[in-house]
Order: C-alpha cells, then structure tokens, then sequence
C-alpha cells in the first residue's frame, strides 16, 4: 500500500538507480490504463498484449540507458510510445490482400458493405438528437446520473461518490430518470428506433 | 430488454495485460544491462 504514495517520478529514479522493484511498481499501477488504451484502439487481446509488452521493452532500454529526462511525465511519455506502436502497427497490417474477378468468381463474393446507408445514418443521429433533448426535460438529479451512467460510462459506486448521496439513492434517481423518460415519450408518441 | 441508444467506449476499465506478460517484462529488465561507452550503446542480457 506504501508504494501508492510514491510518486512516479521517484520511481522512475529508484528504478534507474538499480531499484528493480520499482518496475513492477510502475507497471502495476499504469498497466490497466496503458492496456486499456491500447486495446481500445486494436481491439484484439492477443495483439494488445504484444503492444503493451514492445511498450514496456522500449521503456526499459530507455531508463537503462539513461535516456529518459521527462520527470514526473511517466504515464503520457508511455502512452505515446504506446500510440506510435499502434500506429506502426496500423501501418503494417494495412496491405490487403489482392483479389482478381475471374469468370468462376466474383469479387462481391467476399465485398460487402455493412455500415449504415445515408438514410439509416440520418435516422441514428436525429435519434441520437431527440434522445438528448428529452434528456434535458429530466430534473437536474436524475439528469446527472444518467448522463454520467450512460453517456460517462461511470459506476453507480463513482456517481454516488462524486455526487456525494448514497448508491441506492444514485439507483433511484437512475431509476426515475428512466421512468420519467418513458412517460415523455409515451405522452408526445415519439418514435425512437432505426 | 430495453434498447441502448447511447454510444459506449469499446475500453472497459479492468483490461489487464496477461501475467506471463508483465513476468516476462520484470524478468527482462533483470536480465538487461545497457552499457555507454563514448556515443555507442550496448545492451547485454544476462542468462
């Protein structure tokens, strides 16, 4: 529990200077933050993994080196070398593969277009629109947890904390806040789907 | 089940790396000594 209190920055000189304890420190604390970014981009476990490691590699051979001099910028310096291995990566696995249409087959065999057409596009964003505007009809309690529920994707424990009332309360309000939508909806007959 | 028209960030917040990875990471760093000498660096891993 001690280490939380340990700056970064102190970390990172306990770990120049021999400290390989220090390490497992950093990793500990930034690991779900540095993943969690990586495979929000790449969205495969497997290869978030082989980036989170590179990332790690290059920061070692970095403050082994004595090459490191940002100072209390130890998490951003990471992300960024996270961010330019994404990208790298981005740009390796970017050469598709070539297909030629012959007689016995077609190239839309294997095409296919999944997204939206411009009519379903402009259906979820006026959605999407009305949604919000119904939103703001909620009174103010109900209107923050839901917000932060859906839109912040934060847990009731962190809205009932940061809005300082109890989690069964945050539940209610959550709950009230849906009620109250549906009774708008149903009194104007608005019609939310695509 | 009700219908979610709000977007959701595809990151959730426990994602963690696998421990064979972070192991390998503080066994690595273990392993590494960089040496300087004038501009050239060298790195030498131990067994």
């Amino acid at each position: 529990m001690a280490d939380l209190h340990i700056p970064d920055a102190l970390l990172v000189k306990n770990y120049v200077e021999g400290n390989e304890n220090a390490l497992a420190t950093l990793i500990k604390r930034h690991e779900s933050k540095i993943y969690g970014f990586i495979y929000s981009k790449i969205a495969d476990r497997d290869i978030s993994n082989d980036i989170f490691q590179d990332t790690f590699i290059k920061v070692i051979k970095t403050l082994k080196s004595n090459s490191y001099n940002e100072e209390g910028k130890f998490l951003p310096w990471v992300m960024r070398i996270s961010h330019n291995l994404i990208v790298d990566h981005f740009r390796k696995t970017k050469k598709m593969p070539m297909y030629r249409e012959t007689e016995e087959f077609s190239i839309f065999s294997i095409m296919s277009d999944d997204s939206l057409n411009i009519e379903g596009r402009m259906i979820v964003d006026q959605v999407e629109v009305d949604l919000k505007r119904l939103i703001e009809e909620l009174p103010e309690d109900q209107k923050e947890v839901l917000v932060m529920r859906m839109y912040q994707d934060m847990s009731f424990k962190e809205i009932s904390e940061l809005t300082d009332v109890s989690i069964n309360t945050a539940l209610g309000r959550m709950r009230y806040a849906l009620m109250n939508l549906r009774k708008i909806i149903d009194k104007h007959q608005i019609i939310l789907t695509n | 089940m009700a219908k979610i028209y709000s977007k959701k960030a595809l990151a959730s917040k426990d994602l963690k790396p696998k421990k064979e990875v972070v192991s390998f990471l503080l066994s690595y760093s273990q392993a590494l000594k960089v040496v300087k000498i004038e501009d050239k660096s060298f790195e030498i891993i131990a067994n």
